[in-house]
């Protein structure tokens, strides 16, 4: 209760969570219902702009953009969760284990994860995408591998600040496995900075998501994704330069939405940023 | 001294690293490399044709020395699409992107230090909050819609700004910083939301020290306080974050130079993905990436030299 009531003093917690729960809504809505067929075109009525009937206006076939962005929220959460989950157990894995290990193990990961992170985030991804081809799985993939360096590095750093405490002494002495260590004994007390590195490689990839889609290198259609509609909307900036707004700013929130929450986070547990 | 010599090897050791990811990524191409780029109608002699002038017909290990010993004589091969070396496509297109990366990098510290250190005078609970918001705002807006939202504000209502297309400094001055300043103040905004809240907590930090205090007891002026000592104390952090931002810039050219349909070097890689032109998507990751890895040893050799605490340590 006491916790509780602690979540929701917090500003960035409340308006973070908010913006969430309202897209999570809206995705499942979108699996039953959308105010309009998604594919459906209607080339008279096409390049609306916003009114009561399509509170986002029309796209160039006349599809309605509102029901497009609901059915996106399906991408982005797919694509975000598929990444981010690739990079926590593969981050955690492997930055846990060269952590316990040390030496040179650790030195070896540690320069390779170096190098993995000296290449800017969008780079990478555009090399991998380029090996690996392009699509909704494909872009979840190459964003997922992108997230592990950074998660493998909170990981590494836990387990090295952990690995020397008392209870893991016991636990050694008690003669369980290295492995059985660190998954059942350090891995709870490192959660948390792993938890905030999660949330905001959500954030990170989402981004990363719709700029890729947007240089026609990610989602491919008929998969909807907002970066795409972006792409789509830049060809009209002049005559319709509403139809930027909607993909814009549905974007801005969501990415926003999961770094308040990795801030509110942050501020419950007590991790230091760096 | 050994601390310079261990981040010098370290420094060798990325750049070693990064080659071998980079010409590693290629190898693992699912299907024939020579196969996909030709497409499907290819026959077996055209296959062998561009197998031997890629050198795709040695070993492995050859393969990459070859390659490496490209990467500093200049030789990286044939472009698959354009039928010209690489290094002159690169070359040609460098200009572009480096004025983009350095006009914005020079828009993010004008504007970002002084705010910062400006804010870092006055501060209070309120716009504590007011600042956070701002930099997550400033995180969370995609860089090709706030170019968008630029050019149909700005770009379309003044006749200096070009919204589409290069014109060369040698051409124009006036042309190129039309074609240019909108993109650079895309890219840089989102930084300088993040670069001006940094600057303003180190600066708040610094004026927490002793040092501070005992100045101010001697009856220094406040300017003095904070422009000779305090703002020399902060130039360590803000230099480590300035090379964080110089990567973000450099990242940030490629979707930007897409949206303003700037020819350089960011939208020749995203086309040469789409044209399956490996050779050239190589080199152009590598020299990228060697850039922003050189850029960030040289601050981080700069700040070392700089400050005895580092040096001496």
């Amino acid at each position: 209760m006491k916790q509780l009531r602690k979540y929701l003093k917090n500003v960035n917690f409340i308006v973070g969570a908010g913006i969430l729960s309202f897209y999570l809504i809206m995705m499942v809505v979108s699996f039953f219902y959308t105010p309009y067929d998604v594919n459906s075109m209607d080339i008279a009525g096409k390049l609306q702009p916003p009114s009561a009937d399509h509170w986002f206006g029309t796209d160039e076939f006349g599809r309605d953009i509102f029901s497009r962005i609901m059915n996106g929220t399906q991408t982005a959460f797919f694509v975000g969760a598929f990444a981010v989950g690739i990079g926590m157990v593969f981050g955690t894995l492997i930055g846990a284990a060269a952590g316990y290990i040390g030496g040179w193990v650790d030195e070896i990961f540690m320069r390779m994860i170096d190098a993995l992170m000296a290449f800017p985030g969008i780079i990478l991804a555009l090399m991998l995408v380029a090996v690996f081809g392009t699509g909704m799985i494909n872009t979840a993939i190459a964003l997922g591998i992108i997230a592990i360096p950074g998660i493998a590095r909170i990981a590494r750093s836990g387990v090295i600040q952990q690995k020397e405490a008392e209870y893991v002494l016991a636990a050694k002495l008690a003669g369980l496995r290295p492995w059985k260590i660190i998954m059942k004994h350090i891995l709870p007390n490192i959660l948390s900075p792993l938890i905030v590195a999660g949330s905001v490689a959500f954030a990170v990839a989402m981004l990363a998501e719709a700029g890729l889609s947007y240089l026609g290198l990610g989602v491919q259609p008929p998969d909807p994704s907002w970066g795409r509609m972006l792409k789509d909307a830049q060809s009209y900036i002049v005559s319709a330069p509403w139809y930027t707004f909607a993909p814009g700013i549905t974007i801005t929130l969501f990415v926003l939405g999961f770094y308040m929450l990795s801030n509110a986070l942050r501020d419950f547990h007590d991790v230091r940023s760096k | 001294m050994a601390l310079l010599l261990r981040k010098i090897l370290l420094f060798l050791i990325t750049i070693a690293l990064v080659s071998v990811i980079t010409f590693a990524v290629f190898q693992v191409i699912p299907g024939d490399p020579v196969r996909i780029m030709l497409g499907p109608e290819a026959d077996e002699v055209q296959v062998e044709t561009l197998e031997k002038q890629l050198g795709l017909d040695k070993p492995l290990h050859v393969q990459y020395a070859n390659w490496i010993g490209g990467l500093f004589t200049g030789d990286l091969g044939q472009s698959i699409r354009f039928s010209q070396p690489v290094i002159d496509l690169i070359i040609d297109r460098l200009p572009v992107t480096l004025s983009l990366a350095f006009l914005s990098l020079s828009i993010v510290i004008v504007v970002a230090i002084p705010l910062g250190i400006f804010l870092a005078k006055r501060q209070n609970k309120g716009s504590d909050i007011v600042f956070s918001a701002l930099t997550q705002l400033g995180m969370a807006i995609p860089a090709f819609w706030l170019g968008m939202l630029l050019m149909i504000y700005i770009g379309m209502r003044f006749d200096f700004f070009s919204i589409s297309g290069y014109v060369p400094w040698s051409v124009s001055i006036e042309g190129a910083l039309g074609s240019l300043l909108l993109p650079a103040i895309t890219i840089a905004i989102p930084q300088i939301a993040i670069t001006f809240r940094y600057v303003r907590n180190t600066v708040i930090d610094q004026m927490k020290l002793d040092y501070v205090r005992t100045l101010r007891s001697k009856g220094i002026q406040e300017s003095i306080v904070i422009y000779k000592h305090v703002l020399r104390n902060s130039m360590v952090p803000i230099l480590t974050v300035l090379g964080l931002i110089f990567v973000e810039v450099v990242a940030g050219t490629v979707i930007v130079e897409q949206v303003f349909g700037l020819p350089g070097l960011g939208s020749l890689l995203v086309t040469s993905i789409s044209y399956r032109d490996f050779p050239l998507v190589q080199g152009i990751v590598m020299y990228i990436t060697i850039m922003v890895v050189v850029v960030n040893f040289v601050i981080d050799m700069l700040y070392t030299m700089l400050d005895p605490r580092i040096r001496l340590r």
